[in-house]
């Protein structure tokens, strides 16, 4: 009765070995590694990339232990840290500023291992280091910028139109258009109906004529989603200037985004970045020839700025003088999309608000005949995108920008313009800096507590219970490797309050085996041949295994869904050692003593430690 | 090597009344200690700034709390964190200034006395987040005494699932006063601690109950009394009680004495609790489980299969 069906041993055995696979990376350690990434979106890194970052690092006499390619980042790997400062140094100055090239750390997995997609557990920012901040996004100026803008979008209309209007009053959450009569109403409520197709357009006759015009929920809603998501457009932008190896940038709730830059120990160089602005500018071209060729002679004539000009798909740089004077900046921008223009070829569609508007208005009528520059500043460093030539003046604030671009291009330029600017303005709500010796002291301490308590309730198993305790104590190490190989391959972030959660799974799934021994015992003491004590045993505690297991982890999920931060840290380990612990303390420590025991014909006593008996037979 | 040579079942029901009186005496104490001291909340709760600072050696807790008093940003506190080398230094919120100019700003001050100051680890949060945590807190607690209560209901009878969970509760509310007495800070991870005692110590109440359930189906306890029962289950789980607990106590332990200032908290609160969880399981679940007048046919009668024990 003590006997497994072998499909039942394939599973422990295969359960196991996978586990101790999967567990294997965290033992090999890390090595230095310099990664290279786009500093701009307009920039790819591609396997040309790495040809050249390798010829570089070769030039300076370093060899790679290892180059990767991802797709989108350029691995090199080095022996010691000293090659991967120097590698750093000169990657950065054979790349330029298009690229990022940060210090990172490497997994040393075995490519073995790595092929079955076994990885060594993310570490969180408490276990190495770096800074997080957690950003709310301020909904209310969201709201006012929009509100503005639907203002300025009713007045241009309105005076498009030649509509008189009293004052276009922007309130609390609506946007007010005074009018003269009931007439007059009539007839801007068509016109504004077309303008805002969205938003919730109410007239108003009566003592006062107006119309107001409110954003309904629907509208709200996805002006805040917006907001928040081209907030983390530009974050994600900006932390690429910092270099930082693997940024995490994600949404938390409504309108919450959590950065967290592992490594980085600068906080205010980190908040000073974080909040600039990437803008579009635009300026007047300088088409005298003479002086183009004197600026790129090194003669730059006052006044002007030489810069360089990409045409084409395949990025060439031609050299543009354009005038030093700022026409329009982004910040007149309030959306940009791509698109096609009547030619059929990719285009970024502007839509400037209504100061944009008219000045782009007042300057294209003035410059009829000339070209007008649209320069992307980033990094403090302007390029020329494109620069039409004016054919007529461009009125109602919605600029086309469309030279040799590809839709790629434009997609490119187009969330670039967007993620310029931020949406709306933000608070940072949280903010923690780890040092990176704190992280390793943290790791040690949850290891070394761990390790103890584990060790000392091994101890104690096996004195007290002997070999069924040692099969306890073997099936609680088994409880630790799946648990941990379970981390590694789904790639949860492990964290302090992590490590507490291995440490406390472990301590609670031994209660499991603990039941099961005590019963066994009970079933000896009452008289059962060993065989059926084994089997009742388990059979028994079974049903309170369950019990208190789901009871558990009921407590846990509650913490997974409503924790937040260090809680879900420990809420998602607690769950996952909760249903190990169920299958290694049931399926494999019975396995184990049905190897042990079960193949025995006669078993006269098992070693569980001294049954006590009492006196009198059947207490 | 067997610790519990029980002979006879202990009567721990007829203890009902000193027990009861233990509990309701601690309890009212507990909540007492929280109403007059209130809890320590730490900086995730309140909103404020955290530094922890390591000197290379022993460091002056005096002199850095006049240094920071100095700079005037109200009421800071200063204080060892577990060696005599690393001090915290918590700053309320200021308008402003942000964390990271009023951080620089004291380890300024600091460095220009003692050099040797490291910073390890800065912590800022703002007075929105504070509140959202309690109240998540609360729902988090909440639903787990629903989900509980429910499984337990399903699982055993409603008697069961509402003397667990007042238990549970029980042991919740002594592990604050705890933390209100010494004034120990209640943060994050302490929170995450008291929550994990929630499941854990439910977990001991089932133990017991599937005992007193297996018990109240067995033919052979067919002529004993309710209490007689639960004292048999309790009496013969003993032995498990005391040596999981044992054993889920010498692990949290090695974390309250290795685990460093980070764990302290977590690992204190599920000593406390898991202490108090032995108890309460025992000696509050069940005698609640007699005051709501649980019977035989209470737990019996949904069985077909066993029939014949009901005859």
């Amino acid at each position: 009765m003590n006997r497994y069906p072998l499909w039942k041993f394939v599973l422990i055995a295969v359960a196991l070995v996978a586990a101790f696979l999967y567990t294997l990376p965290n033992f090999f350690g890390e090595s230095p590694a310099v990664q290279i990434s786009s500093a701009r979106t307009m920039v790819k890194v591609d396997a040309s990339t790495q040809t050249r970052a390798v010829a570089a690092v070769k030039q300076a006499g370093l060899n790679p232990d290892d180059v990767l390619f991802d797709g989108s980042s350029v691995k090199l790997r080095f022996k010691d840290i000293d090659a991967q400062l120097k590698a750093k140094d000169a990657l950065q100055a054979a790349l330029g500023d298009d690229y990022v090239v940060a210090l990172n750390l490497l997994p040393q997995t075995p490519s073995w291992l790595q092929s079955i997609g076994a990885k060594p557990m993310f570490l969180g920012l408490d276990l190495r280091g770096g800074v997080h901040f957690l950003l709310e996004v301020d909904m209310k100026a969201a709201v006012d910028k929009a509100l503005e803008k639907t203002a300025g979008d009713i007045r241009r209309e309105l005076k498009d139109k030649k509509i008189r209007y009293g004052a276009v009053v922007r309130g609390r959450d609506s946007v007010e258009v005074q009018l003269r009569d009931a007439e007059t109403v009539d007839a801007t409520l068509p016109v504004v109906n077309k303008l805002l197709p969205n938003l919730k357009v109410t007239p108003v006759k009566g003592d006062s004529n107006k119309i107001v015009v409110t954003y309904p929920q629907a509208a709200l809603q996805k002006l805040s989603e917006d907001a928040v998501k081209q907030n983390i457009t530009t974050l994600h932008n900006r932390v690429n200037e910092l270099g930082v190896a693997e940024p995490i940038i994600q949404q938390q709730g409504a309108g919450r985004i959590v950065v967290e830059l592992p490594g980085i120990q600068d906080t205010a160089k980190a908040k000073d970045i974080l909040g600039r602005t990437a803008t579009l500018e635009v300026r007047l071209v300088d088409d005298d020839p003479a002086n183009l060729q004197a600026a790129i002679g090194g003669n730059v004539p006052a006044g002007t700025e030489l810069m360089t000009e990409r045409r084409g798909s395949n990025g060439q740089s031609v050299p543009i003088l354009v005038k030093k004077e700022v026409e329009l900046t982004g910040d007149n921008i309030n959306d940009a999309q791509a698109g096609f223009d009547e030619h059929n070829n990719a285009s970024v569609n502007l839509n400037l608000d209504s100061t944009g508007a008219t000045i782009f208005k007042d300057l294209s009528r003035d410059n009829i005949g000339k070209r007008i520059a649209m320069i992307l500043v980033e990094k403090g460093k302007g390029e020329v995108v494109t620069a039409p030539v004016v054919r007529a003046e461009i009125g109602g604030g919605r600029v086309q920008i469309s030279g040799s671009m590809g839709v790629a291009e434009a997609n490119d330029t187009a969330l670039l313009l967007r993620a310029g600017s931020l949406a709306a303005p933000m608070n940072i709500v949280e903010e923690r800096t780890i040092g990176p010796s704190l992280g390793k002291d943290n790791i040690k301490k949850g290891f070394d507590s761990t390790l103890y308590g584990f060790a000392a309730i091994a101890i104690f198993m096996v004195i007290y219970y002997r070999v069924f305790g040692l099969v306890s104590a073997v099936s609680l190490g088994g409880n630790l490797l799946l648990l941990v190989a379970l981390l590694s391959a789904i790639g949860i972030t492990l964290t302090l309050p992590g490590i507490a959660a291995i440490a406390l799974t472990l301590g609670m799934a031994i209660d499991s085996n603990v039941l099961i021994n005590e019963r066994i015992r009970e079933e000896l003491r009452n008289g059962m041949t060993p065989q059926a004590a084994i089997s009742n045993g388990y059979s028994h505690a079974w049903a309170t295994i369950l019990d208190s297991n789901v009871t558990t982890l009921i407590a846990g999920v509650a913490l997974l869904i409503f924790g937040s931060g260090a809680i879900r840290g420990f809420a998602v380990v607690h769950c996952l050692g909760i249903l190990t612990s169920m299958f290694s303390a049931v399926v494999v420590s019975r396995g184990i003593i049905n190897l042990i025991y079960g193949y025995r014909r006669r078993l006269t006593s098992l070693s569980i430690g001294q049954v006590w008996v009492p006196d009198q037979k059947n207490a | 090597m067997e610790f519990f040579r029980i002979k006879r079942d202990i009567p721990f029901m007829s203890y009902g009344k000193l027990t009861t009186a233990i509990s309701l005496i601690t309890f009212v104490l507990a909540v007492a200690f929280l109403v007059i001291k209130g809890l320590n909340f730490g900086v995730e709760f309140t909103g404020g700034t955290v530094m922890e600072l390591r000197y290379q050696q022993g460091a002056d807790l005096n002199q850095i709390r006049t240094q920071v008093e100095h700079l005037k940003y109200g009421e800071a506190q200063v204080q060892a964190l577990g060696t005599t080398r690393d001090v915290m230094v918590r700053l309320p919120n200021i308008k402003n200034k942000t964390s990271a100019q009023l951080s620089n700003e004291v380890l300024t001050v600091l460095k220009s006395e003692r050099p040797d100051v490291e910073l390890r680890k800065v912590e800022f949060i703002g007075p929105s987040v504070g509140e959202e945590l309690v109240t998540h807190g609360l729902t988090a607690i909440t639903l787990v005494c629903l989900g509980i209560i429910a499984y337990l209901a399903i699982r055993f009878e409603w008697r069961f699932a509402v003397s667990a969970v007042i238990a549970n509760m029980h042991d919740v509310v002594i592990i604050l006063g705890c933390f209100a007495l010494f004034q120990w800070e209640f943060n994050l991870t302490v929170l995450a601690g008291v929550l994990a005692v929630l499941g854990y110590s439910v977990n001991e109440s089932v133990v017991v109950f599937d005992r007193i359930r297996e018990n109240f189906r067995s033919p052979k306890m067919r002529g004993k009394t309710v209490p007689q029962v639960i004292d048999n289950a309790i009496t013969a789980t003993m032995s498990r009680t005391i040596i999981t607990h044992g054993s889920t106590e010498a692990m949290v332990l090695s974390m309250l004495v290795f685990g460093g200032s980070a764990l302290h908290g977590f690992a204190m609160a599920l000593t406390i609790g898991i202490l108090f969880g032995i108890y309460s399981s025992v000696l509050v679940a069940s005698p609640l489980l007699l005051m709501f007048g649980v019977t035989r046919e209470n737990m019996v009668k949904p069985v077909k299969i066993k029939e014949e024990a009901v005859v």
